[in-house]
């Protein structure tokens, strides 16, 4: 399956979990494809952590003050409201934000999530990554099943630096959508032409088939 | 007396070993000329507090690239391949601290707060060498207050009396930097009369700030 379709199939999953009047935070990358997948009568109110609620499209007009979380031009919707950052990190660390979705490079079955470094090799810092995992009622955790050298992603144990400890609340891949529960990983969804023992010989963590697992949403 | 100075009078206030709070997000809500002049005037081992490092060629970025920054707290390096580079080098030392938690600690420095608790970095390596406390059965890391010699803001516009609006996401850290440090220079798009702005309007006090400059051409 080529990466693209991928990060599509992954962002359209995602983009159902979203409910109507929530607010979401999207992180940078795969995530920020979920919103173009939002079905019509969903609206929900994008925060980006640089200082609004409200983000939309960029527009055409040029303002070069008005950018998303990326540093890239951006839109404001009507209603949208602007703060400073003390105001953004409270509203994501004082549980107003309902859902945000953000990449990983590994995920483990206590739920733990890294997503921030590679020692060694990859030291970007975790920007509002941490506030976010922490704050946020949902945590999404958007990714590819495995990594580009085919080594698993969904870990028993994590181990990269974490950027949260026992976060995840679900995780979408290309192939599976799991639950973490406090007895583990769940498998609630799984693609079609995908059969469980394959999975498993692809997802380091054990986990329990949920009693209504159903074939992926979304297609 | 008034707060209004002309750019170069900026060099007055620089010297080298000074720590300096700036405002910006990626760059955008970052005061370039007062950075320019910081970059005319060669001074060095600054300790930079500010969200982020930026990009080589925009905000303090450029600092950065023109090796003048010897330490820096901020959330993110990444998009500044510079810092990256001179942090493996160990020519600067870099302290990243989660987003959130580095807002409230330069909120709290110009709050006269002595810390406070946050969940942020519980079980990553952002725990070492912090108290850890319990509250009400939730685990809280103890965050220390964070205060700069000069804080170097972006605004929209100011009025005479150095009351300060902004503009859209250049907002950022503008507002708390304002707070936490011992000098407050603000360089703005736009000066007004006092009394131009609704006192409703004003983001920042003017009593917060202790000089302004308007950029080149206003």
């Amino acid at each position: 399956m080529k990466s693209l379709d991928a990060k599509a199939i992954i962002a359209r999953r995602v983009a159902l979990e979203l409910r109507d009047g929530d607010v979401v935070n999207l992180g940078i990358g795969l995530p920020t494809m979920v919103a173009g997948y939002l079905p019509q009568e969903v609206h929900v109110v994008f925060h980006s952590e640089n200082g609004f609620v409200g983000l939309g499209p960029a527009d055409g007009t040029i303002n070069p003050n008005l950018v998303n979380a990326g540093g890239q031009p951006a839109g404001a919707i009507p209603g949208a409201a602007m703060f400073d950052s003390a105001m953004s990190f409270a509203l994501i660390r004082g549980g107003h934000v309902d859902v945000t979705v953000l990449g990983g490079l590994q995920v483990d079955s206590d739920g733990n999530l890294s997503n921030w470094m590679v020692p060694g090799k990859m030291v970007p810092g975790m920007g509002g990554a941490m506030d976010l995992v922490v704050g946020a009622k949902k945590v999404i955790i958007a990714m590819e099943h495995c990594a580009k050298d085919g080594s698993a992603k969904i870990l028993n144990k994590c181990t990269l630096p974490l950027t949260g400890k026992a976060v995840v609340t679900m995780i979408v891949t290309e192939l599976a959508v799991f639950k973490i529960s406090k007895d583990g990983l769940i498998l609630e969804e799984i693609a079609e032409g995908v059969c469980i023992e394959a999975l498993r010989s692809i997802t380091e963590a054990g986990f329990n088939v949920s009693p209504t697992i159903q074939t992926m949403q979304g297609f | 007396m008034s707060k209004l100075i002309c750019i170069e009078q900026v060099a007055e206030f620089l010297y080298d070993g000074m720590v300096a709070m700036f405002g910006g997000f990626l760059g955008v809500g970052t005061p370039e000329e007062i950075i320019q002049v910081m970059i005319d005037n060669s001074v060095s081992n600054i300790t930079l507090i500010a969200n982020d490092t930026s990009f080589v060629d925009k905000g303090v970025g450029k600092l950065i690239a023109n090796r003048q920054v010897t330490k820096a707290i901020v959330s993110h390096i990444g998009t500044n391949p510079s810092t990256g580079k001179q942090m493996i080098a160990n020519e600067i030392e870099v302290e990243l601290v989660p987003q959130g938690t580095l807002i409230e600690r330069i909120r709290c420095g110009g709050s006269g707060l002595g810390g406070f608790l946050t969940p942020t970095g519980i079980g990553t390596m952002v725990e070492k060498g912090k108290q850890k406390l319990v509250v009400d059965e939730k685990e809280y890391l103890l965050e220390t207050p964070l205060r700069a010699n000069i804080a170097f803001i972006k605004a929209k516009a100011a009025d005479r009396a150095g009351n300060l609006i902004y503009d859209k996401t250049a907002r950022n850290f503008n507002p708390l930097i304002a707070m936490a440090a011992d000098m407050v220079i603000a360089e703005v798009d736009e000066i007004v009369e006092i009394g131009a702005i609704d006192p409703d309007q004003v983001i920042t006090p003017g009593i917060l700030v202790d000089k302004i400059i308007c950029k080149r051409g206003c």
